[in-house]
């Protein structure tokens, strides 16, 4: 046997090449965007781009369960409360953000003791308060005290640690519905498409008081201009 | 338990370790003038245009974790399998040091993710000592690597602009894009200071220049490593053009631990470890080339010892894993109140800045250190991703609310969520990057009492900055401050001072470590002549930055590309010559 061959089968992994031979963005290139798996699009676009041994991981740790269904409930409070719907988008609930917290404390494990207790800490905050848990609490209880741990500058010493839960609280929640597919549309993120960027617009320039100067302008390279194979002949690096 | 090593009978004429930078460019040039390649790689393959492996285009939301760097250092969509830290292959440090060693093991190394800063050494950076006394100068000047820097940028590919500055030469340059909205104001307020702020040196084709990449179509992607190849990978650029050629054979997941080496002393092929089965092979070959990264490479030299070779291959000067030196770098960062409330366009742009500052005083006497730095920005409406949005009580109290009012800093509902809003986009930071001093006492050695899990001994790191670094840092952070300052910034974080060493970042965190096979013409003095090839052992090379007798304030992946193209084609001619 040619061992060097059975090696070489062995390792080598055969993969296709995909570039594209494009003209220009028009056709081929927006086709190509719109062939591009987007999650949501298809329950099996959850691949992205793991390795073996992170897919693995991510496997393990989705089939675990981290808070039981009361620290859900009060979690989903807390994150509507702070991401609550608002004329521009949906809330943190709709943007599932309690199931990304319930991941991120499994992939970051240094977060569980400051959640489960900071949830724990407005139950027995209301229980002293309004002789009821957070979750059965009213509207208007609530708010008391997310009011009173909410604002790290002016926390009462007695509530210090129960700000710092909802501090590490809020993060997780902004975060989760930010980077959700409703969050990245509030925020107005434009880009992960194929595009051709040609520069700030001009009025958004203007209303800086900044402008291109003739060099930016003579120098940067033109949108039309993308797609031709450079071409040294006539160029000269010291001049 | 029977063992056996698994040899091959067929000699090769060029075994070549690692495919990064060095590597990929060692065999593109060799595939090419035909030499039997065997091409070592101890991560698997890659590339990015395969779905399974492809991250670019992926929304945050398509991951658990949002982009979180639980398992990529730099964020699950970062193109990178390894990082700081790696399963069964530590490394360790001595003395109090703090270092920190990326590692890539894919094909392509950390050329898959890089930051496409492409940056040739200008004249003075081959010859620092004669102008600071400092260090010692390279055998070899700007006039001897420019012909191969010169063709890197043809071959791959690099947008700038000729500057006609003297340590920051022109080059062949695709036109750079236009500058981002925060760019503007770093130029209009850097350019009041003195400052060049000219556009950034990347190897992103903003134009096509062959018929097998496509031009950049401005993801902002570039580390996540681009499908269409339109940046500059070794993996799709360098060694899959090599591949087409019937002369070469990749081994992937082979782990090499050792240069092996004949009677007479010279290098006749390596042993490594095959990673999908754990067990030992053998190649055979006429000729070794190391480009397993510079510290990677330091280590299988110090480990391939031999009655003959008691230090270690090609190591008789005892300088192998010598004069380690990294990359100086510290950050600063502001919001900006005049970027609130921005309007919304898609501004992703190239992976990477615009624009940037090169060093800019060269001709300055007494700065009270001795050599200089780049500075590097970032800002922008970038796409979010998980950390956007935390934070938001050190933000939100800093500046009137859209009433005019000041806020109590933190809060909840609707108010909270229009702030993360109102700051998307209003942060600029920068960092510097600079010229560190070799020194013969920073090193990385064979940790004796520790074994990887291939039971490959590891490296152990000794490493110290000197004052002239921690002096280059506290200079960096004053301009820092003057800049964000005229912007009308607010800073976030204090200033770091003198108990910080003024933000400066341990070695090894800038990813540029080279310097530990360095070349020179006295071979007590160096590992490897002028043209990468080792003093000791005619028929190796090393042709990752371990050459390197100094790193200039430039990122160093330009230099090794070139210096390898040099190296092979310098090997091409002994080989014809019959003298290897
Ligand atoms: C986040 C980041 C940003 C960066 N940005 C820039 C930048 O903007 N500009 C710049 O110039 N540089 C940049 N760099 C540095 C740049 O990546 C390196 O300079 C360059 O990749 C070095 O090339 P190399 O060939 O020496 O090694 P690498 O690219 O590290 O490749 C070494 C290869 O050898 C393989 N290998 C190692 N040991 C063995 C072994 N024992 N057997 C077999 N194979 C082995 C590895 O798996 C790897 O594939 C950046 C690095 C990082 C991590
Ligand atoms: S920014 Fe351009 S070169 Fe970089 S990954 Fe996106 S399309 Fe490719």
């Amino acid at each position: 046997m040619d061992r060097r061959k059975s090696l070489k089968a062995m390792f080598a992994g055969t993969v296709t090449s995909g570039f594209m031979f494009t003209s220009c963005l028009t056709d081929t290139e927006k086709s190509a965007e719109t062939t591009t798996p987007v999650a949501g699009d298809s329950e099996e676009a959850s691949g992205y781009g793991r390795t073996p041994e992170e897919a693995a991981r991510d496997k393990d740790l989705m089939s675990t369960t981290f808070f039981n269904e009361h620290e859900m409930i009060t979690l989903a409070i807390v994150a509507d409360i702070i991401i609550p719907a608002d004329e521009t988008s949906g809330s943190a609930t709709d943007a599932k953000v309690p199931e990304f917290i319930e991941f991120i404390v499994k992939d970051m494990p240094h977060y569980q003791t400051p959640v489960r207790g900071g949830l724990r800490w407005l139950d027995y905050e209301s229980k002293k308060r309004f002789s009821t848990e957070f979750k059965e609490a009213s509207e208007e209880q609530r708010l008391e005290i997310i009011e009173d741990i909410a604002y790290p500058e002016e926390v009462k010493p007695e509530l210090e640690q129960g700000a710092r839960s909802f501090a590490t609280i809020r993060n997780l929640v902004c975060t989760g519905f930010f980077t959700s597919e409703i969050g990245i549309k509030d925020i107005g993120y434009m880009g992960n498409v194929p595009n051709v960027w040609d520069g700030v617009p001009d009025d958004v320039l203007k209303a800086h008081g900044v402008a291109y100067d003739e060099r930016i302008l003579s120098e940067s390279i033109k949108p039309e201009e993308r797609n031709e194979v450079a071409n040294w002949d006539n160029y000269n690096p010291e001049g | 338990m029977s063992f056996q090593i698994k040899k091959t009978s067929k000699v090769y004429d060029v075994c070549i370790v690692g495919s990064g930078a060095g590597g990929g460019m060692a065999a593109k040039v060799l595939a090419e003038a035909g030499f039997s390649i065997a091409l070592m790689e101890a991560g698997p393959n890659f590339d990015p245009a395969n779905p399974e492996q492809q991250t670019q285009f992926k929304w945050p939301y398509e991951s658990p974790r949002r982009g979180a760097g639980t398992t990529r250092a730099f964020g699950d969509f970062d193109m990178a399998y390894g990082g700081w830290d790696i399963d069964g292959e530590p490394y360790t440090t001595k003395d109090g040091t703090k270092f920190d060693w990326f590692r890539s093991r894919m094909l392509g190394g950390r050329t898959n993710h890089w930051g496409r800063i492409s940056l040739r050494f200008g004249p003075l950076d081959f010859k620092r000592k004669d102008h600071d006394g400092k260090g010692d100068n390279w055998p070899i000047g700007y006039e001897d690597v420019k012909p191969y820097y010169d063709k890197v940028d043809k071959l791959i590919g690099v947008f700038g602009t000729k500057e006609n500055l003297p340590n920051e030469p022109n080059g062949f340059f695709l036109p750079p894009p236009k500058p981002r909205l925060h760019e503007m104001y770093l130029k209009k307020h850097g350019e009041k200071m003195g400052l060049p702020v000219i556009p950034a040196r990347l190897s992103i084709l903003t134009k096509r220049i062959d018929n097998r990449r496509g031009a950049c179509f401005y993801c902002s992607q570039c580390s996540r490593s681009c499908s269409i190849y339109g940046d500059f990978s070794s993996s799709s650029v360098l060694v899959k053009p090599a591949l087409e050629y019937e002369n070469i054979d990749l081994y992937v997941n082979a782990m090499v631990r050792e240069v092996l080496t004949d009677e007479s002393g010279k290098a006749s092929g390596v042993a490594f470890v095959n990673k999908a089965d754990m067990k030992d092979y053998e190649i055979k070959a006429k000729v070794v080339i190391l480009a397993a990264s510079a510290c990677g490479s330091a280590r299988i030299l110090l480990n391939s010892k031999s009655s003959k070779y008691p230090n270690g291959l090609a190591n008789s000067s005892g300088v192998v894993g010598r004069y380690l030196h990294d990359s100086t770098g510290s950050s600063r960062m502001a919001l900006i109140p005049s970027l609130m409330d921005r309007k919304r366009y898609n501004e992703d742009g190239v992976g990477g800045m615009h624009l940037y500052v090169p060093w800019w005083q060269n001709d300055t006497k007494n700065l009270g250190f001795s050599r200089g730095y780049h500075i590097e920005f970032w800002g922008g409406m970038g796409m979010p991703s998980y950390g956007t949005g935390m934070g938001m009580e050190h933000l939100n109290g800093l500046v009137p609310g859209a009433d005019g009012q000041m806020k109590r800093a933190g809060g909840f509902g609707a108010g909270l969520k229009n702030d993360v809003r109102r700051f998307y986009g209003a942060t600029v930071g920068m960092s510097g990057r600079g010229e560190s001093i070799p020194q013969f006492n920073n090193y990385c050695e064979i940790d004796p009492n520790v074994v990887d899990k291939f039971g490959i001994p590891v490296l152990r790191f000794h490493y110290k900055w000197t004052d002239d670094e921690v002096k280059q840092a506290k200079h960096m952070q004053d301009t820092f401050e003057e800049l964000l300052t005229n912007m009308g910034g607010i800073f976030l974080g204090d200033k770091p001072g003198a108990d910080t060493d003024y933000g400066l970042e341990a070695p090894g965190r800038i990813i540029h470590e080279v310097g530990t096979t360095r070349m020179g013409d006295d071979p007590k003095t160096s590992v490897v002549n002028r043209f990468n090839q080792a003093h000791d052992v005619p028929n190796l090379f090393v042709v990752d930055g371990g050459p390197f007798v100094s790193q200039a304030d430039k990122n160093p992946t330009w230099t090794i590309l070139a210096l390898a193209w040099r190296a092979s084609d310098y090997l091409i001619d002994e080989m014809k010559k019959m003298n290897i």
